[in-house]
């Protein structure tokens, strides 16, 4: 068994004691969003406005990208300065067999699990509701787990470097909430004014929504579809790579 | 294997130094060790005695191959750290100075969980976990979370934890810091029984009479180097006299007093008078006498107590300093 599994199946054990309370926040959340402003406010949005679309059609794999990307931060961020630097989590792991990267590997793998299944459960959530156009909808689970992972893997490589809590505090509130949005969840980036469209473009956030959304309308092209997932997996290697280099030299100090 | 056929040291450390990295720009980096000589042989118990900040936790980091050293050499098993740093922790049990148990698991899935780690069977940490509960006294506890643990028992639950592996060489890094004092003489009778079945113990503590209860040789440590190095015994003969009177005076005759009892040791002889803010140690061949040539002296004090020397009076003829200052 590769050393990385070792490091995931004990993220594993211990999921196996919190799931219950992290249901709330990865799944139950997206959903009352996804009631409460794609069916409740959304029925104040002429569908002629959104060139037929029922807002909840537009909003939903919005969302579940959106969503992703919040769970990420769970899992990228708190997760991993929980792990460093309070309950020490990583050092009890590097004190085994284990090389700081199988302590990454097997903690990125583990947020691929816990976004991946929470975007399956919005998924199967969002096509009963009936918010979908496209079989290829079933997509929009992937695509979900790339825009999350173009998220955590940055964000670990990142947290394990920061000291104060409070700063990854502010990075949510500073950074990830406007990005939650002005990357097209909410509303297209064609409303934007022209001078801040181009800023969205570079938002991965935007890539992953506009990836979800023309998945489950039926819309995707192969050519923008490409773009996104290159643009998308691009980030998550660019933040497995970095993140070899941060986990060795915060954790062999 | 190479350090395993009795000859050559488990352990050794030639100029063993470690430097961090300055903290930003303008910093300039710290030298926590500072290039240390030791070795340490199979089934010994080996302690590093120092106060906070001696250095201590950074050897110790060192040795557990989570922390590669900046100068000099270290092998452990006959290994470098560098290269085999895997085979080596595979060797190892480390038992950190904060109890880092997991609070969202029971205490047996804290032994299961660092079992998988080694990657050991199903089948092999179920049976060894059913003996390491045995061994730490934690049975009843097995299916509870870590919160019904008191101090003493989180202890106890780290160190079965660390034995999972079944390690050739054990590391503690102030084992019994924190613990009351049945608490610790419960701790100190299972490392005795490890090393009874032939672990190696490696320790700091900062605690002498921890160091003299467990230790069979161990270096004192002070800013980063080696003051000396032996057995408690060794150590107490070559820095100590045999026996220690302890004195305290009112604080307007303190100074006065202790110059007087500079007259009634004989200095050719090891004999001498420390002088601490609080109380005068004169050191002496035979506390009683000293005591009986001190009232003849028409000297006062408070109190006066005769005591054997300790490793606490070893520290403080290296460095000048108590060991908890």
């Amino acid at each position: 068994m590769p050393m990385f599994l070792r490091e995931f199946l004990s993220w594993m054990l211990r999921y196996r004691r919190t799931w219950k309370s992290t249901i709330v926040i990865s799944v139950a959340n997206p959903l009352l969003f996804l009631v409460a402003i794609g069916a409740g406010l959304g029925r104040l949005v002429d569908p002629s406005s959104l060139g037929g679309l029922t807002y909840l059609e537009f909003f939903a794999p919005g969302l579940i990208a959106a969503a992703a990307m919040q769970n990420a931060y769970i899992e990228g961020a708190f997760a991993v300065h929980g792990s460093l630097r309070r309950g020490q989590g990583y050092a009890v792991a590097a004190a085994t067999p284990l090389e700081p990267r199988d302590i990454m590997a097997g903690h990125l793998l583990f947020m691929a699990f816990r976004i991946g299944t929470s975007a399956l459960a919005f998924a199967v959530v969002m096509m009963a509701l009936g918010a979908t156009r496209s079989p290829w909808a079933v997509l929009t689970v992937p695509a979900a787990l790339l825009t999350g992972m173009a998220f955590a893997a940055p964000l670990a490589a990142w947290t394990v470097t920061v000291d104060k809590f409070d700063t990854l505090n502010k990075v949510f509130r500073f950074v990830l909430m406007p990005m939650y949005l002005f990357s097209g969840t909410f509303f297209g980036i064609e409303t934007l004014p022209d001078w801040l469209r181009p800023l969205a473009y570079v938002l991965p956030l935007w890539h992953g929504v506009d990836l979800c959304r023309t998945l489950s309308l039926g819309t995707a092209t192969l050519l923008t579809s490409a773009i996104h997932v290159g643009y998308l997996g691009a980030l998550t290697a660019a933040g497995v790579a970095a993140a070899l280099v941060t986990y060795r030299r915060h954790i062999h100090v | 294997m190479a350090g395993d056929d009795g000859a050559t040291p488990l352990i050794q450390a030639e100029g063993l130094g470690k430097t961090y990295p300055p903290r930003d720009r303008r910093g300039t980096g710290f030298r926590a060790v500072a290039g240390i000589d030791f070795h340490v042989n199979r089934g010994e118990a080996f302690g590093f005695l120092g106060p906070n900040g001696a250095g201590k936790s950074s050897t110790m980091r060192m040795l557990g191959c989570v922390s590669p050293a900046t100068e000099g050499t270290l092998r452990i098993l006959g290994m470098d750290p560098a290269r085999d740093g895997r085979k080596i922790r595979a060797r190892l049990g480390v038992v950190p100075q904060d109890d880092v148990l997991d609070p969202d698991l029971t205490v047996r899935e804290n032994l299961t969980m660092y079992g998988l780690y080694f990657g050991l069977p199903r089948r092999v940490i179920k049976e060894r976990t059913e003996r390491l509960l045995e061994f730490a006294q934690l049975e009843e506890k097995a299916g509870e979370p870590l919160g019904a643990l008191s101090g003493g028992m989180r202890r106890r639950l780290t160190i079965a934890r660390s034995l999972i592996n079944e390690p050739d060489i054990l590391l503690l890094d102030e084992p019994t810091t924190g613990l009351d004092p049945q608490a610790r003489h419960v701790l100190w009778d299972r490392l005795f029984r490890l090393k009874q079945q032939g672990v190696t113990l490696l320790l700091t503590t900062h605690y002498m009479d921890e160091a003299e209860q467990l230790c069979d040789r161990l270096v004192v440590m002070d800013k980063g180097l080696i003051a000396d190095e032996g057995s408690p015994q060794e150590l107490i003969r070559r820095h100590s006299t045999r026996e220690v009177l302890e004195l305290r005076f009112r604080i307007d005759e303190h100074e006065q007093a202790a110059e007087k009892l500079h007259d009634l040791v004989r200095p050719g002889e090891g004999e001498r008078v420390e002088v601490l803010p609080d109380r005068v140690l004169v050191y002496t061949h035979d506390g009683e006498t000293t005591l009986a040539a001190v009232t003849a002296a028409r000297m006062t004090p408070i109190t006066a107590l005769v005591r054997r020397s300790t490793l606490e009076d070893v520290f403080l003829r290296l460095s000048g300093r108590t060991l908890t200052d």
